[in-house]
């Protein structure tokens, strides 16, 4: 047959290139503000744009959607152009793609800063860009499909099935997700409410690590780790089984991210089995990946691509161990809420996302534009900096994790909690977070060397914009050979039926978890006593939710003496049933706050928010006197009503009108009671809304000592 | 506490069957997949990646 001259793009590869180095600079510079701000809280500045409550979100969203994000498709593009042999189907799509993506980027650069955000972790941009995000991502779909519908190679490798598998279910998990009622143009309310938004959440948060950082990667990783190793997979039959056993166990284990939580406990088994059988897949695909390198190690030791190929790959086996023990619920009583977690997700994140990156640029790079690396020795020393820089951040956390939930949980001969003031566990931890911005500040160096280098390297050469290249096309009729197989006739060279099954293995494990949460009533026992939040509460709420506070502060006592001794009576699933979105955080950096409720003074929380380290010597909590200026925005309590009415809040028809008058009859009462104590303050401010919000939390069930649970 | 949830779904029952059944059969067909897979098919398969044209002198940009 003949063959048709075609070229392949590079130049949306190199935009996306760039796009990567620029953000991953800038998206590691902010996680270092973060560690940095957690030893010292100066570096907070004392000026809400730049908090930690605000800045944490800026940094993973920088890191995930941004580095990584843009890593991936600079990957996705070149490699799957090559692999099918055609360039990609539109290079219009590709640019709408490319700046639609920055576009987002720098939307979630300006909202999160300014405190506009959803406070789902990883999900918290606002509804304007999540539409935004929906119609880029159908955009790179639409483009990636095409591709592969008119390529000139007939068999898809496995790394365009990891593809297909990323853009299908990163497209279901960011639509079921992002359900939410819009409030005004920057706010909304998540659809779902407690425990079943908790349990939506994490089934997103856990498989956008599944589906966003690993298997675009994994698809990567059987492209270019066979390229730089110059020898093809060590079992491709292997990779077969590492796909398809990967997605459909994967979609299952997020309950493992709510284990001991108000979530019922048949989600939670559910959540920990699946967690342990993903293992089985996760190795094999490392092992697939390691040995590839098989009688080319000695070249392991000269090639920085394959050293820092290697150290991905280990921690991508690292990860993927420590992940489901971490699901085993015992050792997960120890870890969940420390510092344990920032440690396992630094693994994966540094290690294998940040090491598999710098690992194809390196190689991507020099063949781009024609020439050789500038200095291979640069990117050895990159190489150490950055292996240096993920030990000194993950081994402190570990230490920190494991010291601080010790300490949490440690009684004495009679029976007392040892360490009853948090604080004290937390400054026993702080010089681990030194360590551990050290840890970052060297990850940071190593990328700023590579990012010279690679500069270097492009001067150096002269850019391939359109590389040509050749190749047959695809017959009309096809008869596949028997050489191939029934799998093939039927599966491997029809993308559509591919992507269908691909949906539907994804689809098996989401609905059987979450149909019986969302189908049975008796699922999440209601408490008669617990009532709507006031209007003064939501908009505290929905401060509480600006200022980030859920980056450092659970809701969420979970049943052990523990923190029933220290916190008080633990959180009951009836309790979180008008909590749009749900607020139990992640991380306890500060105390848990579910009790919170009429535990201290008003003028105690009025005193703590204007300055924490003079209430509570030595917090790291930075100050928010902000919130001592700014009025609360009564003009959107109508709205905010209704929104909630709408999303299943039975406040009582026309309460949207009534609801100021209440919220001031509220906040004067509060502002009254902060003058008895001398405090001088207008009962605008929304510091009364946020001490009305954090001395409502958790008092519904003591109102009543026998709270009338109903199964 | 698990038991009185579930059964206030009709049938309850079957689905740990079903559950069942859908793993084994997804794991039965995914072993037949790959054992009847034949090495020619895989041969070719793997060498996907290898086989582009103009670069692959490897050699020149490893050699440094």
């Amino acid at each position: 047959m003949e063959l048709e001259k075609f070229s392949y793009d590079n130049k949306i590869v190199k935009a996306f290139i760039i796009a990567t180095v620029i953000f991953g600079l800038v998206g590691m510079l902010v996680g270092l503000t973060a560690a940095i701000q957690l030893v010292y809280p100066i570096f907070n500045f004392e000026n809400q744009y730049t908090t930690f409550g605000r800045i944490r979100p800026l940094h993973t969203n920088a890191i995930i959607f941004a580095f990584v994000g843009n890593a991936m498709f600079a990957g996705v593009y070149y490699s799957m152009q090559r692999l099918l042999k055609t360039r990609m189907y539109s290079d219009t799509l590709s640019w709408i793609h490319f700046w639609g993506w920055q576009l987002i980027i720098v939307a979630a650069a300006i909202t999160l800063p300014l405190g506009l955000t959803t406070s789902k972790e990883y999900a918290e941009l606002e509804w304007p860009i999540d539409i935004a995000i929906t119609i880029i991502w159908v955009v790179f779909g639409w483009n990636m499909i095409g591709t592969i519908i008119k390529r000139r190679e007939r068999h898809m490798y496995v790394a365009i099935w990891f593809y297909i598998a990323t853009f299908i279910t990163v497209a279901v998990l960011h639509l079921v997700n992002s359900v939410e009622m819009p409030v005004t143009m920057f706010k909304s309310y998540s659809w779902y409410a407690g425990v079943q938004d908790a349990l939506v959440q994490w089934w997103y948060g856990h498989n956008a690590v599944a589906f966003f950082l690993t298997t675009p990667y994994l698809g990567m990783m059987y492209y270019f780790l066979p390229k730089a190793a110059n020898r093809p997979v060590y079992s491709y039959r292997l990779s077969i089984i590492h796909f398809w056993s990967l997605i459909f166990l994967y979609i299952w284990a997020g309950p493992h991210h709510l284990l001991y939580t108000s979530l019922p406990d048949w989600a939670q088994s559910l959540g920990v089995v699946f967690s342990i059988m993903l293992i089985a897949p996760s190795w094999g695909g490392m092992l697939n990946g390691l040995m590839t390198l098989r009688g080319a190690w000695d070249r392991v030791r000269e090639d920085p691509v394959l050293k820092f190929m290697v150290v991905a790959v280990t921690a991508y086996g690292m990860a993927t161990l420590e992940g489901p023990l971490l699901s085993l619920k015992n050792v997960n009583a120890i870890a969940h809420f420390t510092d344990w977690i920032v440690a396992h997700v630094h693994v994966g994140g540094l290690g294998w996302n940040g090491f598999m990156i710098f690992a194809i640029l390196y190689w991507v790079v020099p063949r781009m534009w024609g020439t050789t690396l500038h200095s291979r020795k640069l990117a050895n020393v990159h190489f150490w900096l950055g292996t240096l820089g993920i030990i000194f951040y993950a081994l402190p956390m570990y230490v920190s994790g494991v010291v601080q939930s010790l300490m949490w949980k440690e009684f004495n001969a009679e029976g007392f909690l040892v360490y009853k003031n948090f604080l004290e566990t937390t400054v026993q931890i702080l010089p681990l977070y030194g360590l551990r911005a050290i840890g970052g500040g060297l990850y940071l160096v190593g990328a700023i060397l590579m990012t010279y280098n690679l500069i270097k390297t492009a001067r150096s050469g002269d850019f391939i914009a359109d590389e040509d290249a050749e190749a047959a096309p695809l017959a009309k009729e096809y008869v596949a050979s028997r050489n191939a197989g029934w799998h093939h006739r039927v599966l491997e060279h029809k993308p559509v039926i591919f992507t269908v099954l691909t949906l539907i293995a994804i689809l098996i494990g989401g609905l059987i978890e979450m149909i019986p949460t969302f189908l049975i009533k008796s699922n999440i026992p209601t408490i008669s006593n617990v009532k709507p939040y006031t209007p003064l509460e939501v908009h505290g709420r929905d401060i509480y939710i600006r200022e980030g506070c859920v980056n450092c502060h659970t809701q969420m006592v979970r049943p052990f003496r523990s923190e029933t001794e220290r916190y008080g009576e633990y959180s009951k699933a009836g309790e979180f049933v008008y909590d749009h979105p749900f607020l139990w955080g992640s991380k306890r950096t500060g105390p848990d706050l579910h009790r919170i409720g009429e535990k201290y003074s008003n003028s105690w929380h009025y005193n703590h928010m204007l300055a924490p380290d003079a209430v509570s010597t030595s917090s790291i909590m930075p100050a928010y006197p902000w919130l001592f200026e700014q009025s609360i925005d009564k003009s959107v309590t109508r709205a905010k009503i209704n929104a909630l009415r709408t999303v299943g809040v039975p406040y009582a028809a026309g309460y949207e009108n009534e609801a100021n008058a209440d919220l001031e009859k509220q906040s004067e009462k509060i502002s009254a009671s902060l003058k008895a104590d001398g405090i001088d303050v207008s009962p605008d401010a929304e510091i009364i809304a946020l001490i009305a919000y954090l001395q409502r939390l958790g008092i519904d069930i003591k109102a009543k000592p026998t709270a009338n649970v109903q199964e | 506490m698990y038991k009185n949830v579930l059964q206030n779904i009709d049938n309850i029952a079957i689905w740990p069957v079903i559950s069942f059944v859908i793993f084994f059969l997804f794991f039965i067909c995914l072993l037949w997949w790959v054992l009847t897979t034949k090495k020619a098919f895989i041969e070719e398969m793997e060498r996907l990646p290898l086989e582009n044209s103009i670069e692959e002198d490897n050699s020149k940009v490893n050699k440094l």
